[in-house]
């Protein structure tokens, strides 16, 4: 019998009692070649006749085309900004990711709650608010981080499609061109992943490797998840590590 | 002690503080078919005419996340926790751009429901009542909270004279308590008034039987405001400069 572990009060409505599925979470900035990894992953995995459903960050039915069409507005307050995320989140977890843990799927999930954690810090908003926010989230079995540094990440950003808006965190750093502001945006996001890593025991992998490389790396970690050994880095829940200090804003 | 348990008592209760703006809030609250509408409706002129400057606005009427309610009730899809985000993103959209401005520009902003509606209802669904409540701790106080109180029989009868049927949601029949909508709204309307009863003292409401006739309510709801724009703090338009 595996009991859902949830990172804070859960979804006290909702009875599972066994979970045989893994939650397996792979998380990073933009540009650091998520999605790649993850088909590869998948594919290894499929192989091995594991089944697997995937899902990613603003991807639900219920707020895809909200998320879309409010970013395009440039509208958003920093709690609006959480709340969208979090709604698009729960729909599919509840509507997607539960199911399939129940059925014995292995979900990946690219990017999880701690996206909106880091985003939501570096807007100033309060920890106890945005934990508590997300205090309804699955804790996943594992979470493999793809680090970056800022100048790749630009050179990346700037070799495939140029920034945006948002990722350049222009809502916060008004006054500021789109460059500056990018560069300041991430660094202060890379910052917060770094820390949110240490607090939560994430598997951190170089994202500045080769994808093969990279590859070789996650398999190896999705093995040891898979098979109940340690992993390499312990993953305590959220209940085990002492509260992060507020960063200042 | 787990670190959830201390993280949460960093954060303040909720609409604890009084606001600093010198605008007036005032709320009301109540189950479908209450008439505080109605009242809030007849609130309104009665502050106008006395010289104020009002502002209204109403639960859930934010542009921000209209398309993902109409899609979710439409193909019923909505979880209590996605029912309760939605509803707590249409809340933080409005205080930032509808309820705060006119606080600090020294009107009185009238809400039709606030955020008990959420504490209520989305109790009723099954939340955790700390999760929601802690959601909303951002949200400004209230000056003034009327909780329009009715049993559910008179408030089913206004709503079917009113209307052909009951709405799915309204009804909570997503939590599949009565094959009967009439049935599964009079369970799910039910907890919903318990849980307003609950915070009649949690949160301070003025409560107003909503059973008497309408000019008889409305009376009680204009001396209730009388005190608080004559006694608690100077009129608003001396404040304003």
């Amino acid at each position: 019998m595996r009991p859902p572990k949830w990172f804070g009060r859960g979804l006290p409505y909702l009875r599972y009692d066994d979970l045989p599925g893994r939650l397996i979470t792979v998380e990073g900035t933009d540009r650091v070649g998520r999605s790649s990894q993850i088909r590869l992953l998948r594919e290894w995995l499929e192989i091995q006749g594991y089944a697997v459903l995937e899902t990613g960050w603003t991807r639900s039915q219920l707020m895809g085309e909200t998320i879309a069409e409010a970013k395009e507005g440039h509208s958003l307050n920093r709690w609006t900004f959480t709340l969208l995320y979090a709604c698009d989140f729960a729909d599919r977890l509840e509507n997607q990711v539960l199911p399939a843990l129940r059925a014995g799927y292995i979900v990946l999930a690219d990017r999880y709650i701690y996206t909106a954690i880091a985003r939501g810090r570096a807007r100033g908003l309060d920890e106890a608010w945005l934990r508590n926010a997300f205090g309804f989230a699955l804790a996943p079995d594992l979470v493999v981080y793809l680090k970056i540094d800022v100048t790749t990440l630009t050179r990346r950003a700037l070799e495939t499609g140029g920034m945006d808006y948002w990722e350049a965190g222009m809502d916060i750093n008004p006054g500021l061109d789109m460059y500056d502001s990018f560069r300041r945006y991430q660094s202060r996001l890379l910052k917060e992943y770094d820390a949110i890593a240490g607090e939560f025991g994430f598997n951190v992998l170089d994202a500045r490797r080769s994808i093969k490389a990279i590859q070789d790396q996650l398999r190896a970690a999705v093995k040891n998840c898979l098979e109940g050994a340690p992993a390499a880095v312990p993953l305590p829940g959220p209940g085990d590590s002492p509260p992060p200090a507020s960063p200042a804003s | 002690m787990t670190v959830l348990s201390l993280l949460e008592d960093a954060l303040p209760a909720p609409l604890a503080d009084a606001h600093p703006y010198p605008g007036r809030l005032v709320v009301v609250e109540g189950i479908d078919g209450s008439g505080k509408s109605t009242q809030l409706q007849l609130l309104a002129k009665y502050l106008q005419n006395l010289g104020q400057k009002v502002f209204l606005t109403e639960w859930n009427s934010s542009e921000l996340v209209k398309q993902s309610t109409k899609r979710g009730k439409k193909t019923q899809s909505l979880t209590p926790t996605t029912f309760s985000l939605l509803h707590a993103t249409d809340f933080a959209d409005r205080l930032v751009t509808k309820i705060i401005p006119p606080l600090k520009a020294g009107m009185v902003v009238l809400a039709d429901r606030y955020a008990f509606t959420a504490f209520a209802r989305d109790v009723a669904r099954g939340v955790d009542p700390e999760w929601v409540r802690r959601l909303y701790s951002f949200a400004v106080r209230p000056d003034l909270t009327f909780y329009y109180r009715v049993p559910i029989d008179v408030s089913l009868t206004r709503l079917l004279v009113g209307r052909a049927k009951l709405k799915y949601y309204e009804a909570g029949m997503d939590l599949g308590l009565s094959t009967s909508i009439e049935e599964s709204f009079r369970i799910f309307q039910s907890r919903v008034v318990a849980e307003y009863d609950r915070m009649v003292t949690e949160f301070g409401f003025q409560v107003v039987d909503a059973t008497r006739p309408i000019p008889d309510q409305q009376r009680e709801t204009r001396q209730v405001i009388d005190r608080l724009f004559a006694i608690e703090k100077a009129p608003v338009s001396e404040e304003v400069k």
